[in-house]
């Protein structure tokens, strides 16, 4: 028998992060009730990898459980970030949007099946490119279908982080919760220095992209829900009260007047502090916006 | 690509609108106006260039904060209008050359605005409002999700000057360090990722690709051709499922998408336990 | 891109567990081994790195020197070394074998 009492907390956390994309799926579910689908011993790989000289995997980088959360009806949708950055290509995009699909005709139906989202990603695979790009387009709808039954819950863990056009998909979501580590954004610094060139962001300044993309930050300023610590269990604990919550009345994504107030009310003259802009944000939020 | 962004975009607004302004209260790079299409009303959006723009990096006809807000507004407008009468087709006019990339945007959740827009087209689908993106120049990466891709039917001109991709030719080259002659190689040879509008259509998502004389200053007859054909595309939209499913149906996806329509068909098959 | 095959018909003991280890990283691999359908062990590879059949060969048939179990097995490979193949196969055995 193990006497655990006398070993500190920190040594018995488990990381999230330093877990699979499957491993951290089969985390959040009840015990016993995961149940992949389409998995690796199907070979379902992508058809277009091989012929530009980059291995496939099994399960093309999206696993998908589905199971229940505190019982009711839940699907996880993990893509694996050491997997080509965890980007979109046409089956795992395939994947993801056929279980958030098929979780809405269930909830249309009257069995209300929520999606977790696990996601770990740099956006479209540009060797997939117009195919991937497709299918965010098709998970982005499918996420907006299914949202108004129950709830898509996105989790951005790290180290990848949630970038390109799936943040998108992190936008529409019912909730998001990161951690510290992880960072959400449309465009990463090393696209907009490339783009834009190194005065408007210099990618080598880890801090200043902690400082606008990161976990605290986007928490902080109210376009995530949830700061939550690399712990697998609080982690679960954290999905499982969304997941009993339901949708939220109104999704960060209609408050369009709000938004629209907030963005007008910028001094465009120089860059945004991050800091001011969680004050500011947060005091139009306690001023009665239903964010 | 030779053309700038946004100046057909422009030109096909006027000439199916009337209009080459904004609203008022919306950006400089914002045009919105209700015309007559056929028989009804519709509502032709379009994102254009504005070099008086206040964010400094949207003034090449990016989509960024302002814009996407903007559109959420005017499209949400539009179904709060098909509350009490007809749902009016939305046309989505598409000449962008990209997302906005640029600090202030990540600072303040551009993704966040981009996802905003792109909920509002799709909630106006998901009501029964036909979606229609008639892609005249540039439709690429963020710029699109944003503006148009959400759309019940897509339709685009057979021109060497239509781009549809996940990122312009000179940022894929230096992202993946090859040239862009090689690129457009590999774009032969790997069709989704080829910049030639007519492998995109093979891809089995667009609804019609338009063969027009004069794309860059259409003749009035050249608009009653692609009028006719918004109006057969608003027809078939409103005849169809209000989800993105007919781009999985086509004789195009059939040939190009089949390990994705094989793993849609084994996650339906294996959804409920056996 | 290189793929190879290679047949193990000693190795002929009947398994019934399939196990999947590793993810396609960059220096990584995943495997997958089933129960083979023929009642001997074969092994295909799919890699992204040219060159190293020879490996490939040699460290699977050490493998094999010591396991009998009737295994379908297939790697698909971005660079992992001889070294990390073995403990991946030896990962992949303990959940076989449990």
């Amino acid at each position: 028998m193990n006497d655990t009492s006398f070993i500190p907390a920190s040594v018995l956390r488990r990381s999230f992060i330093e877990l699979e994309a499957r491993a951290r799926a089969q985390s959040l579910l009840d015990a016993g009730t995961a149940r992949e689908l389409v998995g690796p011993f199907e070979r379902m790989e992508s058809p277009w990898l091989p012929a530009q000289g980059i291995a496939p995997q099994s399960d093309d980088g999206c696993i998908v459980l589905k199971g229940t959360i505190s019982a009711k009806p839940v699907v996880v949708i993990a893509l694996e970030g050491a997997f080509q950055a965890g980007s979109m290509g046409e089956v795992s995009g395939a994947k993801m949007t056929a279980a958030l699909d098929l979780a809405a005709r269930d909830s249309a139906n009257g069995t209300n099946t929520a999606a977790v989202l696990l996601l770990e990603t740099g956006g479209v695979r540009l060797q997939e490119a117009n195919l991937g790009l497709a299918a965010i387009a098709e998970v982005i709808a499918s996420v907006l279908g299914l949202r108004q039954y129950a709830p898509v819950i996105s989790v951005i863990a790290g180290t990848v982080g949630c970038f390109g056009g799936m943040a998108l998909v992190a936008g529409v979501s019912s909730y998001v919760l990161m951690t510290r580590e992880a960072r959400l954004g449309l465009n990463g610094a090393e696209v907009i220095e490339q783009e834009s060139g190194i005065e408007e962001f210099d990618s080598s300044d880890r801090a200043l992209i902690w400082a606008i993309d990161g976990g605290e930050q986007r928490v902080g300023m109210g376009v995530a829900d949830e700061l939550i610590d690399d712990d697998a269990q609080k982690i679960a604990a954290s999905v499982r009260r969304y997941v009993e919550a339901g949708p939220p009345r109104i999704h960060r994504s209609d408050q369009v007047d709000l938004y629209s107030q907030r963005i007008a009310a910028l001094d465009v003259s120089k860059q945004f502090d991050p800091v001011m802009l969680r004050d500011s944000w947060s005091n139009t939020r306690k001023k009665g916006g239903a964010a | 690509m030779s053309a700038q962004p946004g100046i057909r975009g422009k030109a096909w607004f006027q000439a199916l609108t009337g209009s080459n302004r904004a609203l008022d209260g919306d950006p400089g790079s914002l045009l919105t106006a209700d015309a007559k299409l056929g028989e009804e009303t519709a509502r032709f959006i379009c994102v254009i260039p504005d070099p008086k723009a206040r964010f400094p990096c949207v003034r090449k006809g990016e989509v960024g904060l302002e814009e996407a807000y903007g559109l959420a507004r005017r499209v949400r407008e539009a179904i709060a209008l098909g509350a009490s009468e007809k749902k009016r087709p939305i046309v989505a006019l598409v000449d962008v050359k990209s997302q906005a990339y640029g600090r202030r945007e990540e600072t303040a959740a551009i993704f966040l605005a981009a996802a905003t827009a792109a909920a509002a087209y799709a909630a106006a689908r998901m009501q029964g409002h036909p979606i229609i993106a008639l892609v005249v120049g540039q439709a690429i990466s963020g710029g699109f999700l944003t503006h148009g891709y959400q759309a019940n039917r897509i339709l685009a001109f057979d021109d060497h000057d239509v781009v549809i991709h996940a990122m312009h030719k000179e940022a894929a080259a230096r992202i993946t360090l090859r040239s862009v002659e090689e690129l457009e190689r590999l774009g032969h040879e790997i069709m989704p990722m080829s910049y030639d509008v007519q492998d995109y259509a093979r891809l089995g998502m667009l609804h019609r690709l338009l063969h027009v004389q004069d794309p860059d200053s259409p003749s009035p007859t050249t608009v009653a051709q692609v009028q006719t054909e918004l109006i057969d595309a608003v027809a078939d939209a409103r005849a169809g499922a209000r989800d993105l499913s007919s781009r999985r149906s086509s004789d195009g996806a059939r040939q190009m998408r089949k390990a994705g329509l094989l793993a849609r068909a084994r996650m339906e098959r294996e959804w409920n336990e056996p | 891109m290189e793929q190879f095959k290679f047949d193990y018909p000693q190795a002929k003991r009947p398994v019934s567990k399939k196990a999947h280890v590793g993810v396609v990283g960059s220096g990584d691999m995943e495997i997958l081994m089933e129960p083979s359908k023929d009642g001997a062990a074969q092994v295909t590879v799919l890699t992204s790195v040219n060159g190293f059949g020879a490996s490939w060969k040699a460290v699977l048939d050490r493998f094999f020197a010591s396991y009998e179990g009737a295994v379908r097995v297939h790697i698909n490979d971005a660079g992992a070394t001889p070294g990390s193949v073995m403990l991946r196969l030896q990962q992949a055995v303990e959940v076989i074998e449990k």
